[in-house]
């Protein structure tokens, strides 16, 4: 028998997260849960590692700190040395906090790309969701053998299940 | 969030038990309804209002700023008071979803979408005045560090009016995209639930979302990074605004105490914005059981902490100006109590340090009609801090004979009514085609006040 993807749908936060469990357990792949909120304790259930969002964020922060720094020095110091007030050409702490703004920008916007480009998320982009995923229903999507997956799906108290292409 | 431990003791933070998908129906119900004749009517209102300060800020940039009332003493009036006023009332929105969220305050969850809103529409709001100030808006670009045909001639890195520049900008851009990035899982909740242009439109913004736990994961790691960059971005953008008077020599401003005053100040005075908007929201939107009495209450005990730190540090500013035994400062000071702006002051001072000491009361900041009333006291009390930190400061200087008074122009008062009008009009069109409270976050904390009820019911059984 070849292996199918099945879906399960769950009332009850507390149902999907040991299905997941379980469902690991057995030795069951499971592909993807869906859930209207992010629930807490489904990475873990899951198995998924910790996202490597936050070394997008912190050489964004870097590149973007360190990027804006060198151009104050650049246009201060090099390009066009103005004498304003007798302050020195590389006058480094009154540099700091556009050097703030310009980290935090860029590592916010380089993070939320990142997380765009990784999540495949875009305008306007097709999709069509499982069945109330949005709304109020957990679903719990496994790649095994159909009869296996669906009656360890009831057994964990799948209101509804189904097969899915 | 719904696993961590709570205890039973504490105050369900949605009073009222429902099953999730009456939660999405009670939030998204008033966007599918056609609008109230209160909405119309609000609408209406505030739309001419943004119409006058539209006519007054076409009319000051055909004409030119000397339409303002500012002479060569007092540079700096109205527009440089509003602006502040207004980036003020946005850092609550900040506050509320960044700092909150990493103190793990969930009773956040319910007004952080809306305090959001309201810091992007406040923070546009505040940057129409530096625009027009400029005298030229159309060169506005020029504040910008970009290759030029002069020179290149470059911006002055060293000044705190160009670090404003880059806080301001710095901030609306990572609001708007930790708002928007808040919206998305909402957005595509309501795509599932509508049909039509709306079900079109909603689907092309929610960019695909389908709920898939992997992507969820990875969002809360996303959130929570911005959240960490949003927090010490809102500090520096009121200190960076607080050092626009810091770093001058003015008696008055030359105070190494304006960041921190600055940004507990902007705190106190945007909660009490939000506390006017949410009060309003609640009750023409049902939402009085997702923003309840215990929201209010824990803004008001904010309030009541931020403007202690603000009542504090007019009290400071004082035993400085005769600690340091500088004449100017002493004068200065003495001038905005007693001087002929001191009826300003003394608005402040009341409005400020005396009202908010009535949350002290339970009764008072349990109740909805006092906390109203008070939280438009607050804003009033904090647009004459900054009327009185600029122009008493600037009045009377250093020099007798350049002594002047300055009075606002018809004009100027004008464009802030307006600003008034943009900020509502952007407000009620938000609660027309948004979801005003977080679908997905009240989700996640409802089950909160499910589970509380299921121990109630446990110990009756026992009993």
């Amino acid at each position: 028998m070849s292996k199918v993807r099945t879906v399960g749908w769950f009332e009850q936060e507390a149902q999907i997260l040991n299905a997941t469990k379980a469902a690991r357990k057995a030795g069951l792949k499971v592909v993807d849960v869906y859930t209207p909120y992010a629930v807490h304790g489904l990475d873990e259930a899951m198995g998924l590692k910790p996202s490597k969002l936050t070394w997008v964020c912190l050489l964004a922060a870097l590149g973007g700190g360190g990027g804006m720094f060198s151009l104050m020095l650049y246009t201060s110091a090099i390009a066009w040395p103005l004498n304003v007030g007798g302050k020195p050409f590389v006058s480094a702490p009154a540099f700091i906090p556009v050097t703030f703004e310009a980290a935090v920008l860029s590592a916010a916007l380089m993070s939320v790309f990142a997380f765009f480009v990784r999540s495949k998320l875009f305008p306007g982009k097709k999709v069509v969701p499982l069945e109330r995923v949005t709304d109020d229903r957990f679903a719990l999507e496994l790649l095994a053998e159909p009869e296996q997956a669906r009656h360890f799906l009831q057994a964990q108290g799948a209101v509804v299940v189904q097969e899915v292409p | 969030m719904s696993e961590a431990q709570v205890s039973p003791l504490r105050t369900p933070l949605v009073t009222a038990e429902r099953t999730l998908s009456q939660v999405t129906d009670d939030i998204v119900t008033p966007l599918i309804q056609r609008p109230t004749v209160r909405w119309w009517l609000a609408f209406l209102v505030s739309f001419a209002v943004l119409g006058i300060g539209f006519g007054m800020v076409a009319y000051q940039i055909a004409t030119g700023i000397g339409t303002w009332g500012l002479n060569k003493t007092v540079g700096w009036a109205f527009d440089i008071t509003n602006f502040v006023f207004w980036v003020g009332i946005g850092h609550a929105g900040t506050l509320i979803s960044a700092i909150l969220f990493l103190f793990r305050q969930k009773w956040r969850t319910s007004i952080n979408r809306a305090a959001e809103a309201m810091t992007l529409f406040a923070v546009m709001c505040a940057a129409i005045f530096p625009l027009i100030h400029a005298g030229r808006p159309w060169l506005i670009y020029w504040m910008f560090p970009y290759p030029n045909s002069r020179g290149s001639l470059w911006v002055n890195f060293r000044s705190p009016l160009l670090w404003d520049v880059f806080a301001i900008s710095t901030y609306f851009t990572v609001s708007a995209v930790f708002w928007y990035i808040g919206l998305m899982p909402d957005m595509a909740t309501i795509r599932d639930r509508l049909a039509g242009l709306r079900k079109k439109i909603f689907g092309f913004l929610s960019f695909g979302w389908n709920g898939s736990s992997r992507i969820w994961s990875r969002y809360e790691t996303l959130y929570l990074l911005l959240a960490g960059l949003a927090t010490p971005l809102v500090l520096s953008v009121h200190t960076i605004v607080s050092m626009d008077f810091a770093t001058s020599l003015v008696p008055g401003w030359h105070a190494t105490i304006f960041p921190p005053y600055f940004v507990a100040g902007a705190v106190f005075s945007g909660f009490a914005m939000v506390l006017t908007l949410m009060i309003i929201t609640r009750v023409v939107l049902k939402l009085e059981h997702f923003i309840t009495i215990h929201h209010i209450e824990n803004m008001n005990k904010i309030i009541i902490v931020t403007g202690g730190i603000v009542g504090l540090s007019y009290a400071t500013e004082f035993f400085m100006a005769w600690y340091s035994g500088s004449p100017w400062e002493r004068f200065a000071f003495i001038n905005r109590a007693f001087g002929p702006y001191a009826w300003s002051y003394w608005i402040m001072f009341s409005c400020n340090v005396v009202s908010p000491m009535l949350f002290y009361f339970k009764k008072i900041r349990t109740s909805i009609v006092a906390t109203f009333i008070l939280s438009i006291v607050v804003n009033i009390g904090m647009w004459f801090e900054r009327f009185v930190i600029i122009v008493t400061s600037l009045h009377r200087d250093f020099l007798p004979s350049s002594w002047a008074m300055y009075k606002p122009t018809v004009i100027e008062v004008g464009t802030f009514i307006g600003t008034f009008g943009l900020f509502f009009t952007l407000f009620l069109l938000f609660v027309r085609f948004l979801p005003v409270v977080s679908i997905g976050e009240v989700k996640a904390v409802n089950s909160f006040a499910k589970r509380k009820n299921a121990h109630h019911a446990e110990h009756e059984v026992k009993a």
